[in-house]
């Protein structure tokens, strides 16, 4: 399967899509923007797994298709929300690295998935390597996303996104066993921190971290 | 149900029991009940013919750990008793508290006994959140801080983990098919040498860096002091004897497998680059910590880091001295975690400077504190002497120019550890905190230091035939 071939071109045209939003992630300034974006991403990768499930013949991606866009696309953007005007949280996004050295510093990142991963998968089929660059790019973005901002909700999104390249990494792995589990397992854990966060109502740590607040709290201080 | 699952689900069902009981000493026994029948159902697993069993194994190398790990369950659960009481949990804490800790301890026993790495994965990834929890628990500032940070760091190193995971089922893919096999630590152990080896090295930096964040190996350490100083007191030593075990037994799973193919990268000196980076950052960390629970968990990111470094030496020598020096650190630095939490709450404080002269005002625990403290130093007759010096004596034997940095930190950090026996044990005694805790907790704490003692002891000098031959059996395992 190569370029051309219309299981190939779709799958490449959702891996773009959902690097594309990872950009998107990192120039907003307003929260809000934010997780609209990371909807989209998700929304994305529900599409992106049930075409792998179409094109693999793989009944139970779809499965991972539906709980993605359940989850991902619908339910944690909104419980997002519902934070931000409940805790009257920060709404614009505090950086740790300015917006343009951080688009800077990722398509660098894309740039070494690419350079990392082409050329040891040179034996595998050419989907499966170039998914993995994709899903490897948006999985450094996101990395990149809990480090340069400051906001602990951006950090929640960071990791979010982390999870989204690792599941388009494993849906597009043919017969990769256990994919509906493990996207699964690592789901829990996101609905878990946003579920905690609104049952203890977190609302200092969870608005922007204060060096000051840390010092004091970690049982170092003078 | 096979015998590995039963180990597994039991302390879960034990779990939900602890969800019904409200109350905190009917609690905290049925949480010893809970504890000590897991423990009689993980010895059956020394009758266990070993193999693979579907998703789970049993074999030399995490036979040795669950054990363990189910003693420092049980020891652990005792001490909660005494100490439970001093945390002042309402019900729905006090629940949460039990719930977790039991969910905790199945993950543990799951992580160790999968076979699967995708529910190694999973395993690993329960513990996580039952020890967040735990951490976040009190609801203070710092415990939430601690908790939080806990989490991010470890959601990161899991995530990077399971794409490792992906990453080697992708190498093994061609020649294993479909179907759960080709996620198999036994079957990929037999394919590695057909496998790729670009696409193998991948996988195992991800795996190393993802697990290592768990193990809390420098410089992905940073949620260890805070999680296990932060937390209820009793949690210490099951995060610190057991989380870090396990995940650093993922690591030497993954490390076997990549070492078997002769062309990818060479696993053992990332874990040296790890491990040495590990012991001498906490090595001259532990000089300029003041609070007593934030230097012992300093403590224990140097002690993984010199179990990483034994692992990468390779060889049987260095790798039964890893392994010793695993369970080794597990039994003593649960030990010392239950006397430090102890004096704490008789100081009302976990600063240093609070805690002093414990064997002048509480003999039993100021000498049992301070025979512990020796044990993690390094001294004899426990077992982290031996695996210390097996670790220096190998090191000296394979590669002599390895010996300058890991005696210099081991030096550093017995030093600041003696250092610190001397500030809290001897000398004058501070004065004790207007709301001691009851006086039969003493009992609770002390049979579990001197238990944890006696285990090193024999650890270190006594070993029981058939255990030495199934931990010599386990060091050929990493390679």
């Amino acid at each position: 399967m190569s370029f051309g071939q219309l299981p190939y071109d779709v799958s490449h045209l959702l891996g773009g899509g959902m690097l594309l939003l990872s950009f998107v992630l990192l120039y907003q300034r307003r929260v809000g923007a934010v997780i609209n974006a990371l909807a989209l991403q998700g929304g994305i990768l529900a599409l992106a797994a049930a075409w792998q499930a179409l094109v693999q013949g793989a009944p139970q991606l779809y499965l991972t298709a539906l709980i993605a866009f359940g989850a991902k696309a619908v339910l944690i953007p909104l419980a997002l929300r519902t934070l931000l005007r409940r805790l009257d949280l920060h709404r614009t996004v505090e950086t740790a690295l300015g917006i343009g050295p951080s688009l800077v510093a990722g398509v660098a990142l894309v740039a070494l998935a690419i350079l990392v991963v082409l050329p040891i998968t040179a034996g595998s089929r050419a989907i499966a390597r170039e998914d993995l660059a994709l899903a490897l790019s948006v999985v450094l973005l996101g990395m990149l996303m809990m480090i340069t901002r400051r906001n602990a909700i951006l950090q929640v999104a960071g990791l979010m996104t982390l999870e989204n390249g690792l599941i388009l990494a494993a849906v597009g792995v043919a017969g990769m066993p256990l994919v509906v589990e493990l996207s699964t397992a690592a789901l829990v854990m996101m609905l878990l921190v946003v579920g905690g966060v609104f049952v203890f109502q977190i609302r200092e740590r969870f608005d922007t971290v204060d060096t000051g607040f840390l010092e004091r709290h970690r049982g170092e201080a003078e | 149900m096979p015998l590995s699952w039963a180990v597994v689900f039991l302390p879960w069902a034990g779990a939900l029991l602890l969800a019904l009981l409200p109350r905190e000493r009917p609690a905290a026994l049925a949480n010893i009940a809970v504890s000590a029948a897991s423990l009689g159902l993980a010895l059956f697993l020394l009758r266990h013919p070993g193999g693979v069993e579907g998703w789970t194994h049993v074999d030399a190398l995490n036979l040795p750990l669950v054990l363990l790990s189910f003693v420092i369950g049980l020891t652990t659960a005792i001490f909660s008793l005494g100490a439970v009481g001093a945390e002042r949990f309402d019900a729905l804490r006090l629940r949460a508290y039990h719930v977790a800790f039991q969910v905790f301890m199945g993950a543990q026993a799951l992580a160790l006994l999968a076979d699967n790495m995708g529910v190694m994965w999973v395993a690993i990834e329960i513990a996580t959140l039952a020890s967040v929890l735990i951490v976040a628990v009190h609801g203070t500032p710092a415990a939430i801080e601690a908790a939080w940070k806990l989490f991010i760091l470890c959601g990161v190193g899991i995530a990077l983990a399971l794409f490792g995971t992906i990453i080697l089922y992708l190498a093994a893919q061609p020649f294993v098919g479909h179907g759960d096999s080709g996620l198999s630590w036994t079957v990929l152990h037999g394919l590695a040498e057909r496998c790729d080896p670009g696409v193998l090295n991948l996988a195992f930096v991800f795996l190393l860096v993802g697990y290592g964040t768990k193990a809390g190996l420098v410089p992905l350490h940073s949620w260890l002091p805070d999680a296990e100083a932060e937390g209820p007191i009793a949690i210490s030593a099951v995060l610190s004897g057991l989380l870090l075990n396990a995940a650093l037994h993922a690591v030497i799973r993954a490390k076997a497998v990549v070492g078997v193919h002769p062309g990818a990268v060479s696993p053992g000196p990332f874990l040296i680059a790890f491990g040495l980076a590990s012991l001498l950052l906490a090595a001259f960390t532990l000089w300029r910590r003041r609070d007593a629970r934030r230097f012992f968990a300093w403590s224990s990111i140097e002690h993984m880091g010199l179990a990483a470094f034994a692992f990468g030496l390779g060889g049987p020598t260095a790798n039964l001295a890893g392994l010793l020096h695993m369970l080794g650190h597990s039994l003593c630095k649960s030990a010392v975690f239950f006397g430090v939490g102890h004096a704490a709450q008789l100081k009302g404080s976990q600063k240093t400077a609070a805690i002093g002269g414990l064997a002048a005002s509480h003999p039993g625990l100021g000498w049992g504190l301070a025979l512990a403290i020796g044990a993690v130093a390094g001294l004899p007759p426990f077992a982290l002497f031996a695996s210390e010096f097996l670790i220096v004596s190998d090191a000296a034997a394979s590669r002599w120019w390895l010996i300058l940095p890991l005696g210099l930190g081991l030096l550093t950090a017995a030093a600041a550890k003696l250092q610190i026996l001397q500030a809290l044990c001897l000398g004058e005694p501070t004065p004790d905190a207007a709301t001691a805790p009851p006086g039969w907790t003493g009992r609770t704490t002390l049979g579990p230091i001197w238990a944890h003692l006696g285990l090193a002891l024999l650890l270190g000098f006594a070993l029981p035939a058939p255990f030495a031959a199934l931990l010599a059996a386990a060091a050929r395992i990493p390679g």
